[in-house]
């Protein structure tokens, strides 16, 4: 691994998962209104990139595999937003 | 030639068949390896949208149903959620761990992270276990309401890759005391690396979806 020490950089990085993890559960203590979800996805998003860059190697890999990890996200946002497009504007009989 | 070799050794089995040669290459072992890992991602790719339907479906229906979805939601044990948050990122650290001891030839290293992985994995299915039968003791259902058909269905397809990733680990640690693993060949240790670390990360967008986000 490129790292100088790979196990002092695992250790860091899940206590940084660990302390989102708490400012998780603690924002939801609080009431942002419509902001609640984005608040919490955009935390769950950080998580969700330290553990694929750091944890499943993806800083260290070639541009291939980072277009077979981001590709699926490009599909997940086609398959929710192209849904709710079709849900939501559909006009009640 | 080989259609001749083959359909001798079926006159005489014992002859026929060639050594058992484990895992060779089908081309240079590096190339191998970078295959089987983005073969992996395609696979996690699949994995994803898997999901993907069911993260659809929450959007819509919370969006249709925002009270139902509160009610449900504040429901939902959030430390026990929570609890399971932190297990289950602490066996994808341990996994980490793993995957690079082995690359340092540090198997009794890589035998300990994969046992306290699987330990991790084993008490969040406990947890979860606890909360499904409270649940169901209390009468909810997955048909009590969509909230919790959506809640059933995504944790419970989550465990269902819970036990996948430890039935994959555990074949990986049984191997690891056969001497299977070394600095050269570890391959398998790293993509069944990257499918735990899959179920981390759905689990890290489901507990606030469902516990946290009423």
């Amino acid at each position: 691994m490129a790292s100088a020490n790979p196990y002092k950089t695992y250790l860091n990085i899940w206590l940084l998962l660990m302390f989102l993890t708490f400012i998780t559960v603690y924002a939801a203590e609080f009431d942002f209104g419509a902001l609640n979800v984005p608040i919490a996805l955009l935390i769950a998003s950080v998580k969700a990139g330290v553990v694929a860059l750091h944890f499943m190697h993806l800083k260290y890999e070639d541009s291939m595999t980072w277009i077979f990890a981001i590709y699926p996200l490009f599909l997940l946002f086609l398959l929710i937003a192209f849904s709710a497009t079709d849900i939501f504007t559909r006009v009640a009989n | 030639m080989q259609i001749m070799k083959f359909i001798k050794s079926l006159a005489y089995p014992s002859e026929m068949l060639p050594p058992i040669v484990e895992e060779e290459s089908h081309f240079d072992p590096e190339t191998e390896h970078s295959a089987a890992k983005l073969g992996m991602w395609l696979f996690l790719a699949t994995e994803l949208l898997l999901f993907g339907g069911l993260f659809a479906a929450y959007a819509i229906f919370r969006a249709k149903y925002p009270v139902m979805f509160a009610e449900g939601s504040a429901n939902l044990d959030v430390v026990l959620g929570s609890v399971n948050t932190v297990i289950l990122i602490f066996s994808s650290w341990t996994v980490a761990v793993a995957v690079t001891a082995i690359q340092e030839n540090k198997i009794k290293l890589v035998q300990v992270m994969l046992w306290i992985t699987l330990i991790c994995a084993a008490i969040f299915g406990i947890n979860k276990y606890f909360e499904y039968s409270y649940k169901l003791s209390n009468g909810i259902g997955p048909g009590t309401d969509i909230f919790y058909s959506i809640y059933f269905a995504a944790t419970g397809v989550h465990m269902l890759h819970v036990f996948i990733g430890m039935a994959v680990l555990g074949v990986i640690l049984k191997r690891t005391y056969e001497g299977r693993y070394s600095k050269e060949k570890f391959t398998a240790i790293e993509i069944g690396g990257l499918y735990w670390h899959l179920v981390d990360l759905i689990w890290i967008y489901l507990f606030p979806l469902l516990y946290l986000v009423g």
